[in-house]
C-alpha cells in the first residue's frame, strides 16, 4: 500500500451504499455532458426501439405517458467519482417499451442513442427486469434540459454515463458495439460496485 | 449482421473523439513524486511531479489521482493536465483550493516536495487537441488548465495553426497563468478589472470577430469551466454559427 504522508481523508462514517472510490455529492448534481445542451421541446421528443425486434416502435411523449407509470427512487453513481443519494425519477419502465417492440431471441446488447448523437452500449440484460427507465420527471418536476429533459434513460445500477440524456432510441444488436465514452477509453459495462471505470478495469 | 450504424438518430452525430486511448496505460497506477509547488493565484497552485513511467499525453487530456490514508482509505479525483507533452518525465497539475476539499485540501496544506501520490492516465481522447486543427479555446476559472496545456504545446512546438484563448476570471488577481499569456489570449474579467478594461462576462462581441472570419477548415472549439459557464459559452458559440459537432465541452463535477 502506498500511503500518502499526512493524508487522513474524510471521517470514515462512510455511507452505506457508497461504491468503492466514490464520494457523496450531497445536494449537488453535477452536469458533465460533453456536448451542447440541445433545446428539444417536449412535443418534438420521440423514442424509438429498433434493431433486432419483432416490430420497431416509436413513441412521442404523449404516447409514452400512456404506458404504466413507474419510477426509480434510490442512488446514482458517476464515473468521475460522485454519487448522489435518494434521487427520485418518474417515467415508465423500459420493459414496457421493449415488450411492445418484442426483442428477438438473437438480441444480446443494445446501443442507446441520444437526440444529440451521443451513444452508450449496454448488455440487454442490464436494461430489462425492472432495472432501467425512461424518465421525464425529477422530484416530481419536469426533467431539466441540462439533466437530459425532456426525457432520458436511467440505468442506476451502472455508472451514469450509461443513462443517456435526451434519449432518442434503443437499437438492439446481437453483439456489443462501443458507444461514445466506450470508444474514448471507458469500460464496456461500467458496474460501480466493481469499479469498472476504464477499459481494462 | 445488424449494426448500430443502421439506426439514424434524428439529430447530428456527437463529436467524435480525437485520438485512440491506450487502455493498458490508462489502467495502471503509477507513483508520482512531487518535485515543485508554484503559487499561481491566492486560490490556485501548480504541482509538478516526476512520473518516470509516464506514457505521454496530448493537451486536453486528464488523469486520475489518488491519495491513501494509513488505514487504507483512499480518495481519488480527476484532474486535467496543465503541462504540455514533453520528454521531461514530469507532469504538472494546477489545482484550485476547494473549501473543505478532501484532496485539494491536502495539496494546499500538507503537500511538499518529495511526497509520493499515485496517478493513472492519460485518460479520454474526447477533449484532446493534437495540434492539428485551428483551436478556439474558451475557459473560466481553473477551466483554463487543460486549455493552457494546448497554448503551451502550440508555443513549444512553434505550431502555425491558428489558436485563440478567451479566458474568464473574476479579476486580474484570480487569473491563472496571467504572466504566461501572449497575443493569443484575451482575458475577460467579470468582477474587477484593471483601469480601462471593461468588467462583464463573456459576450457574443468577443466571439463575433473570430467566427465571422474563421480560419480554413473552421475552428475546433474547446470549452472548459463550471456548468454555468459551459452552458453560457456553448450557447454563444452556437448563436455565432459554430457547428455543434465542433464544440467539445468539459464541465467541472
Amino acid at each position: 500500500m502506498n500511503t500518502t504522508r499526512g493524508f487522513t481523508g474524510r471521517p470514515r462514517a462512510a455511507r452505506r451504499g457508497l461504491p468503492p472510490g466514490q464520494y457523496d455529492a450531497g445536494d449537488d448534481w453535477p452536469v458533465l455532458s460533453a456536448e451542447v445542451t440541445p433545446e428539444i421541446a417536449p412535443a418534438d421528443w420521440t423514442f424509438r426501439v429498433g434493431g433486432l425486434v419483432a416490430e420497431p416502435r416509436t413513441w412521442d411523449l404523449a404516447q409514452a405517458r400512456l404506458l404504466p407509470a413507474s419510477g426509480y427512487a434510490g442512488d446514482i453513481h458517476c464515473v468521475t467519482g460522485w454519487s448522489k443519494f435518494g434521487v427520485r425519477f418518474g417515467g415508465v419502465s423500459l420493459d414496457a417499451f421493449l415488450d411492445a417492440a418484442g426483442p428477438l431471441p438473437s438480441a444480446t446488447h443494445a446501443v442507446a442513442h441520444a437526440h444529440t448523437g451521443y451513444t452508450a452500449n449496454l448488455p440487454l440484460a442490464d436494461l430489462t427486469g425492472g432495472r432501467a427507465w425512461i424518465v421525464w420527471e425529477y422530484d416530481g418536476e419536469p426533467l431539466a434540459p441540462e439533466h437530459g429533459g425532456p426525457a432520458r434513460l436511467v440505468v442506476p445500477h451502472l455508472y451514469f454515463w450509461k443513462s443517456v440524456k435526451w434519449v432518442a432510441g434503443l437499437e438492439l444488436l446481437d453483439h456489443d458495439e462501443p458507444g461514445f465514452w466506450e470508444q474514448n477509453g471507458y469500460h464496456a459495462r461500467g458496474n460501480p460496485w466493481e469499479e469498472q471505470r476504464y477499459s481494462g478495469d | 449482421m445488424h449494426t448500430a450504424g443502421a439506426f439514424t438518430p434524428p439529430a447530428r452525430f456527437a463529436v467524435p473523439g480525437r485520438i485512440e486511448v491506450n487502455g493498458r496505460v490508462a489502467g495502471t497506477w503509477q507513483t508520482a513524486t512531487l518535485t515543485e509547488i508554484r503559487r499561481e493565484t491566492p486560490r490556485a497552485s501548480t504541482f509538478r511531479f516526476a512520473v518516470p513511467g509516464w506514457a505521454g499525453h496530448l493537451p486536453g487530456q486528464h488523469l486520475m489521482l489518488r491519495l491513501t490514508a494509513a488505514d487504507g482509505y483512499r480518495a481519488q479525483r480527476h484532474y486535467s493536465l496543465a503541462s504540455a507533452p514533453d520528454e521531461s518525465g514530469h507532469i504538472e497539475l494546477t489545482l484550485d483550493r476547494v473549501p473543505d476539499g478532501e484532496v485539494s485540501g491536502w495539496f494546499h496544506t500538507e503537500a511538499r516536495p518529495g511526497d509520493e501520490i499515485e496517478v493513472r492516465g492519460p485518460l479520454s481522447g474526447f477533449f484532446a487537441w493534437p495540434g492539428d486543427r485551428p483551436a478556439l479555446l474558451l475557459g473560466a476559472g481553473s477551466g483554463v488548465v487543460p486549455l493552457m496545456s494546448m497554448v503551451r504545446h502550440h508555443r513549444a512546438r512553434g505550431l502555425t495553426v491558428p489558436l485563440r484563448l478567451l479566458v474568464s476570471a473574476r479579476g486580474p488577481e484570480e487569473l491563472i497563468y496571467a504572466r504566461e499569456f501572449g497575443a493569443e489570449t484575451t482575458p475577460v474579467f467579470t468582477r474587477t478589472a484593471p483601469a480601462g478594461t471593461p468588467v462583464g462576462r463573456l459576450t457574443s462581441a468577443h466571439l463575433a470577430p473570430l467566427l465571422a472570419e474563421p480560419p480554413a477548415g473552421g475552428w475546433e472549439a474547446y470549452v472548459c469551466g463550471s456548468n454555468a459557464f459551459a452552458e453560457h459559452a456553448s450557447r454563444l458559440l452556437v448563436a455565432a454559427g459554430q457547428p455543434v459537432d465542433r464544440i467539445r465541452i468539459e464541465r467541472f463535477g
